[in-house]
């Protein structure tokens, strides 16, 4: 505890940010975001996009997999039933964007829950199959269901709008990812704080005791899927609505084991981790990128080491993380605040 | 026979068996309301078994468990908690990646309401059930059970001890009707012991709980228990009050075997 900080409510005692100070340095973040599209580049806010669907995405799969401990590989599938549920609705039924964010969620729930039914009787590996499962069936639909889907070539996408007000480029679709992010961080972070949040932990933790308890292990799990997949739903149509495009070649197996890279290095049953290790995985490759451009530039002629140099340090990186910290950046954070709480004087 | 009426929590000819072992054996008894109720006997005679039936862990082949007049035979484990039938176990079964407080607030599951919606949001009313569930637990149980220093500590680094009393807690919050404690003062020392009978006894007469206790430490279990009962592979040998149970043939012979060790163990 914060030498000094006495708490004498309980209100007090159960916020989030405990502190003014902690409150201060969010509010300069939040002035930082919204200040962040007008003094960069575009393609910077491109990226700022890409980080905003993967926070959506991995905070959705860490309240599953980190949270109430079921492993999911078929992550991806429930994004791509998101993204296809809005294109769909958009184009055919003539649907605004707007309505069709809360349907997208509300279908790749349903998709999520139907996929979630073994959970109550398989654990561990065994779900982890059947997720896989989830995965190559929805990508098979996804591209076979030609009359729905249009198969490989896919769908077009209109631009969002609220009356004359269009969301075409990246610096006007940033509005709606931060818009997004923040609900979804911000709903994540106090559902895990209140009962059904607790009931997901005591079952990741110990099932045998949740149910002694009263914590209706099915309706539990099954839930966990559907919010789980809700998030994925919603950031797959925020993410196709930014492409203005829609194809099966979106959700690849790679992406479900890449947002279940995010949440393992950002820190498992942590919001806050969610959100960096979805910053880290989509950050790591472009600066790599970068960097390899910079490489380039000093040592003409060496293209073809390079380049895909940034694969294997990629790679790397993630498995030093690992090892360093299995508890991920979340952790790596709370040792960094904790060390500056006392300092300078730590004893 | 006394009259099954005034039975809170009745058992009646419980058989459960493992493969070719049977492990309970047509056991019935009962305990009546604001008891502390022990259940004792050598390692293996199915004490935890009889408690895993009242919890639906296990379902026995045979019989019937009827908390308050209704028969909770066929409940789900999840439905019986909410009848308000709390229980702690042998090996501590806490959540043991949260806090303290978190385990505790757990225990408060079923009396709760807020759902994902609501949750979510955490303004108004769910906000308020949190605070007033923080208060409850703060003044009532933690209090109770002097475990404030520890209370925003991870569990899984705790003492035994003070785990087991964490459990304790968390049973607590479930507003029991009936608590069930599976050897809740095992591996502890005797100052610990001695802390957790009177935790048993102030649970008991404070919040008049029901407990039916499991227990090896005879001291504990004389002390403190209204009735006793008696099992042996799987089968009642005998109940009745401690000091009955102190000097019933058939419990110094099969429980401890020889007469002069049971006088030393039973301190009779």
């Amino acid at each position: 505890m914060r030498c000094g900080d006495f708490k004498e409510t309980y209100i007090k005692d159960e916020e989030i940010f405990q502190s003014l100070f902690v409150k201060f340095c969010l509010g300069l973040f939040f002035i930082f975001l919204i200040i962040f599209p007008f003094v960069t580049s575009a393609y910077l806010v491109y990226v700022a996009n890409m980080i905003g669907f993967s926070i959506i995405a991995a905070v959705g799969l860490n309240l599953l997999t980190g949270f109430t401990g079921q492993i999911s590989l078929g992550h991806a599938a429930f994004v791509g039933v998101g993204a296809y549920t809005s294109a769909i609705l958009v184009t055919r039924l003539g649907f605004s964007f707007w309505l069709s964010i809360p349907f997208a969620g509300l279908i790749a729930a349903f998709a999520g829950m139907i996929i979630g039914i073994p959970s109550l009787r398989v654990k561990g590996l065994y779900l982890c199959i059947a997720t896989l499962a989830a995965q190559f069936i929805f990508e098979f639909v996804f591209i076979h269901w030609e009359s729905m889907t249009k198969g490989i070539t896919g769908i077009n996408i209109p631009a969002p709008s609220i009356g004359s007000l269009q969301f075409v480029t990246e610096k006007e679709f940033y509005w709606i990812t931060l818009f997004f992010v923040v609900l979804g961080v911000g709903y994540a972070r106090n559902l895990v704080r209140s009962r059904m949040g607790r009931a997901f932990v005591a079952i990741r933790d110990r099932d045998l005791s949740a149910e002694i308890i009263g914590i209706n292990l099915f309706r539990y799990k099954l839930s966990a899927f559907a919010i789980s997949s809700f998030y994925a739903g919603v950031a797959g149509a925020l993410w196709v609505t930014f492409l203005k495009v829609v194809t099966p070649d979106h959700f690849p197996f790679m992406l479900s084991i890449q947002y279940l890279a995010m949440i393992i290095v950002g820190g498992l049953g942590s919001t806050l981790g969610s959100i960096f290790g979805a910053i880290f995985i989509t950050l790591a490759p472009e600066l790599l990128n970068y960097l390899s451009e910079v490489v380039k530039a000093y040592a003409p002629g060496h293209e073809e080491i390079f380049v895909p140099m940034k694969e294997v340090v990629f790679g790397l990186l993630i498995v030093l993380f690992l090892i360093f910290e299995p508890r991920g950046l979340a952790e790596i954070w709370n040792r960094i605040k904790n060390f500056f709480r006392l300092w300078p004087f730590s004893y | 026979m006394e009259n099954s009426q005034e039975y809170q929590l009745q058992v009646k000819d419980i058989h459960l068996s493992f493969g070719g072992l049977m492990a309970l054996n047509g056991v019935t008894t009962g305990v009546r309301k604001g008891e502390i109720f022990s259940i004792i006997g050598p390692n293996g005679a199915g004490k935890t078994c009889l408690l895993n039936c009242i919890n639906r862990f296990y379902h026995p082949e045979k019989g019937q468990v009827i908390f308050e007049d209704r028969d909770i035979s066929e409940m789900k484990p999840h439905k019986i908690a909410s009848l308000g039938i709390a229980r702690t176990f042998q090996n501590v079964e806490l959540f043991a990646h949260m806090t303290v407080l978190d385990n505790i607030k757990l225990g408060a599951h079923v009396h709760l309401k807020s759902g994902f919606l609501s949750g979510g949001i955490y303004y108004g009313k769910s906000r308020t059930e949190e605070i007033l569930l923080r208060k409850e637990i703060e003044e009532k149980i933690i209090d109770l059970l002097e475990i404030e220093h520890i209370r925003k500590q991870v569990v899984h680094a705790l003492p035994y001890g003070l785990q087991k009393r964490v459990e304790l807690a968390r049973a607590l919050a479930m507003k029991p009707r009936v608590l069930l404690l599976d050897e809740p003062a095992t591996g502890m020392n005797l100052e610990e012991t001695e802390d957790m009978a009177r935790f048993i006894l102030d649970i008991n007469e404070e919040w008049e709980t029901t407990i039916i206790l499991i227990e090896h430490d005879m001291g504990v279990v004389m002390d403190i228990s209204d009735r006793i009962c008696v099992l042996d592979f799987g089968q009642k040998i005998a109940e009745g009050k401690p000091q009955e149970i102190r000097l019933n043939e058939n419990v110094i012979k099969a429980y401890l075997g020889e007469e002069d060790i049971t006088y030393s163990r039973l301190g009779a």
